[in-house]
């Protein structure tokens, strides 16, 4: 293996137009509402699919717009930080 | 035969994701006439209609609010769930599920689909948007979908016909009323049931070919550039300038055709009737007050074709993304966008909006500042102070001063509603953090179809409230403004003897610090109940003040020599904030269950204005207006 393995990242770090693939999706911090990783969930949000940042927005960078499967959902900061993803390695041509 | 549907009539409900395409799909089934709409959420009312199969059987069908699961989450989605439950108070169970599904996205779709098996209750799938998916390359096998789920499969493409009559006929074979209700208990589910139905979802679809995860798709192209940092609030502003600015100079020519038509009936009137009580009931009441607001219809017609476009193609969601930091910093959700920019066009709903937010005290905060928003009503009054007396003038770049007025008066609205929004952040104890959450929908084409129902929607509602509300008022205004006559001898205008005339002297003591003269003063009175009517009790007011020629024309000219620019400021920022609406405050109580609310937003709403047209005033006066 040339490359380093893919670690875990929370999605609210991951750079536009990467893919990766959820591995798992939590409520997050106290602060965030307990039923936050359950509706994250239920847009789609579930372990081993694709996910790809497609815009984020001007202050903070935030909120950021998330291609999920084949659905696309804006999203604030702190939601995308309570899902979990692993990058995928470039595919060679 | 055809036969009026029964309780005894079988009851099937409509059920799918937001955005599926679910309500043109009801549309075509029940010829129904109901708004679509392309953001999540926008069936919030309980939509029925009735349709006959090809053998006779009558139908009731039910449009459930959009869901993304039955675990509810938003008072939208606790409709959907509490009817399919059975829990729903005066509501039956429905006899039959009608699941649409959008087929360009079927990973999210068919979750749903598993968990509504479960209830127990008959069901079919409803293939929604094949042709859509078909020209992305997606061809998903109906038949092997149809046998993976254990129920049957019909495609449909949401506004066309042919796949309707597949599913009538489905529909028509299998429909029956359930004798008793099947046992469905409710139970959340657990996260790793939706990861297993999720593993089942990608198990069916990659047996009937629907698992494509597109690469970079048109709206990605299109979403590059408006939702791009820099570019995207450039493009948004834009957008909504551009719509201040038609409304201002794509109408001008239909409303001086309107004016000169009303005006030319007046003359017919005045010249084929005798002089009566009737004739100048007519002339003065009916006249002079529907046809200065009826002059106002144009306007509204093409605000409403700008919202119902960026409604229908996709464009409003992004809106809320773009704004979302702006919203978030005076404690508002990204969601509260869609309910606002509805108030443009009337707080009511936008007030019933609200209900796709999940969270109680932001849904009241976005509540409490929805009328502060520009809504169409009060397009009558700006039009007719900025027609009066802001000149028409071409600045630099083309841009016009009179929409340039126009658009600070929506910015107004907006600031203050801001303010109020941070006022009420700080004044309640801040709860866990606001959500987002929004779906941002595939760009589709507006519908022609749907547009062209929209618009007449509008002009419907805008024409009945003229010929109802608007004119009972005007007949009542005119005969209190007429009565009792004035005492012989009598050297005044006929008005300053009759009831709305010494009301008008009562209220002008208050109204006189804020620059309002009396006739201003008797024309809020009516303006209470809409805040157009103002417009109308003006026509009135000033024709039946007039004490010398005939004045059933226009009235810009006459408030233009009447009132001095302080005054006509001091008017626009009052009605910036001013409760002038009282369709807004019952919808309030009827949405927050509480008398409580209403009253607070009449009393915040009416303070704001008085002190906002006082400090106009005062602001204008120094400055020698």
């Amino acid at each position: 293996m040339l490359n380093p393995p893919a670690i875990d990242m929370p999605l609210s770090d991951l750079p536009p137009g990467a893919a990766a693939r959820v591995t798992s999706v939590s409520s997050g911090n106290g602060k965030a509402p307990a039923e936050l990783g359950r509706r994250l969930a239920e847009l789609g949000f579930l372990p081993g699919e694709a996910v790809r940042i497609v815009a984020r927005g001007m202050l903070a960078r935030a909120p950021i717009a998330v291609r999920i499967g084949t659905g696309t959902f804006a999203l604030r900061l702190f939601e995308a930080a309570c899902i979990r993803v692993r990058p995928e390695q470039p595919q060679l041509p | 035969m055809d036969s009026a549907p029964s309780a005894a009539s079988p009851l099937i409900a409509l059920v799918g994701n937001p955005n599926c395409g679910k309500t043109a799909l009801f549309n075509i089934l029940t010829g129904s006439r109901q708004k679509v709409a392309n953001y999540a959420g926008v069936t919030v009312e309980r939509k029925e209609g009735s349709l006959l199969t090809p053998s006779g059987l009558r139908i009731r069908i039910l449009d459930l609010p959009g869901a993304y699961s039955l675990d509810a989450l938003t008072p939208d989605e606790q409709v959907t769930a509490d009817v399919l439950f059975g829990r729903r108070a005066g509501e039956s169970r429905p006899d039959f599920v009608v699941c649409v599904t959008d087929a360009t996205n079927l990973r999210q779709n068919l979750r749903l689909v598993l968990s509504l098996k479960r209830l127990g209750l008959p069901m079919v799938v409803a293939l929604n948007m094949t042709d859509i998916a078909r020209r992305k390359g997606i061809m998903i096998d109906a038949e092997r979908l149809s046998a993976e789920l254990g129920m049957p499969v019909v495609e449909t493409v949401g506004v066309k016909t042919a796949g309707v009559k597949a599913l009538l006929k489905v529909l028509n074979d299998t429909v029956a009323p359930q004798s008793e209700p099947r046992g469905a208990v409710w139970r959340s589910l657990s996260a790793a049931e939706i990861e297993h139905d999720q593993s089942e979802v990608r198990r069916i679809l990659g047996l009937v070919g629907g698992d494509r995860v597109d690469g970079v798709t048109f709206s990605d192209r299109v979403d590059a550039l408006v939702l791009h940092p820099l570019l995207g609030p450039v493009i948004l502003a834009s957008v909504l300038f551009l719509v201040f600015q038609a409304v201002f100079a794509w109408a001008q020519v239909p409303m001086d055709a309107i004016k000169e038509a009303v005006t030319a009936f007046g003359g017919w009137v005045g010249a084929a009737l005798p002089a009566s009580l009737f004739k100048d009931l007519m002339i003065d009441g009916v006249l002079a007050g529907v046809g200065s607001v009826l002059v106002f219809l144009p306007q509204i017609i093409i605000l409403f074709f700008f919202i119902l476009i960026l409604e229908d193609s996709g464009y409003l969601p992004r809106a809320a993304f773009l704004l979302d930091r702006v919203m978030g910093s005076v404690g508002l959700s990204g969601r509260a966008f869609i309910p606002l920019l509805s108030s443009f066009a009337c707080a009511i709903p936008g007030i019933m909006a609200t209900r796709t937010i999940q969270n109680p005290r932001d849904r009241l905060a976005t509540i409490m500042i929805a009328p502060l928003m520009t809504c169409s009503a009060r397009l009558p009054v700006y039009a007719l102070i900025i027609g009066a007396f802001i000149p028409r003038r071409t600045l630099w770049g083309g841009l016009e001063m009179q929409g340039l007025v126009l658009f600070a008066l929506y910015l107004a609205g907006v600031a203050g509603a801001m303010g109020v929004a941070f006022v009420l952040k700080r004044s309640g104890q801040s709860g866990a953090m606001q959500t987002l959450m929004l779906e941002l929908p595939a760009y589709h084409w507006p519908n022609l179809r749907n547009l062209v129902m929209g618009l007449w929607q509008r002009v419907e509602i805008f024409l009945s409230r003229v010929g109802t509300i608007i004119l009972a008022l005007m007949v009542i205004l005119w005969a209190l403004s007429s009565y009792p006559e004035p005492p012989p001898g009598a050297t005044g205008a006929a008005i300053q003897y009759s009831i709305a005339g010494h009301l008008g002297a009562w209220l002008a003591v208050l109204f006189k610090p804020i620059g309002f003269n009396w006739q201003i003063s008797i024309a809020l009175v009516p303006g209470l109940a809409a805040r157009e009517v103002a417009v109308g009790a003006l026509g009135t007011v000033y024709a039946l003040s007039n004490t010398g020629e005939d004045v059933s024309g226009a009235l810009t000219p006459l408030i233009a020599q009447s009132w001095t620019m302080a005054t006509a400021l001091s008017l626009l920022a009052w009605y910036v904030f001013a409760p002038q609406c009282l369709s807004t405050l019952a919808t309030v109580r009827r949405e927050t269950n509480s008398w409580r609310y209403p009253i607070i937003m009449a009393a915040y709403q009416f303070g704001l204005a008085y002190l906002g047209a006082f400090i106009t005033y005062r602001v204008a006066l120094w400055f020698g207006a």
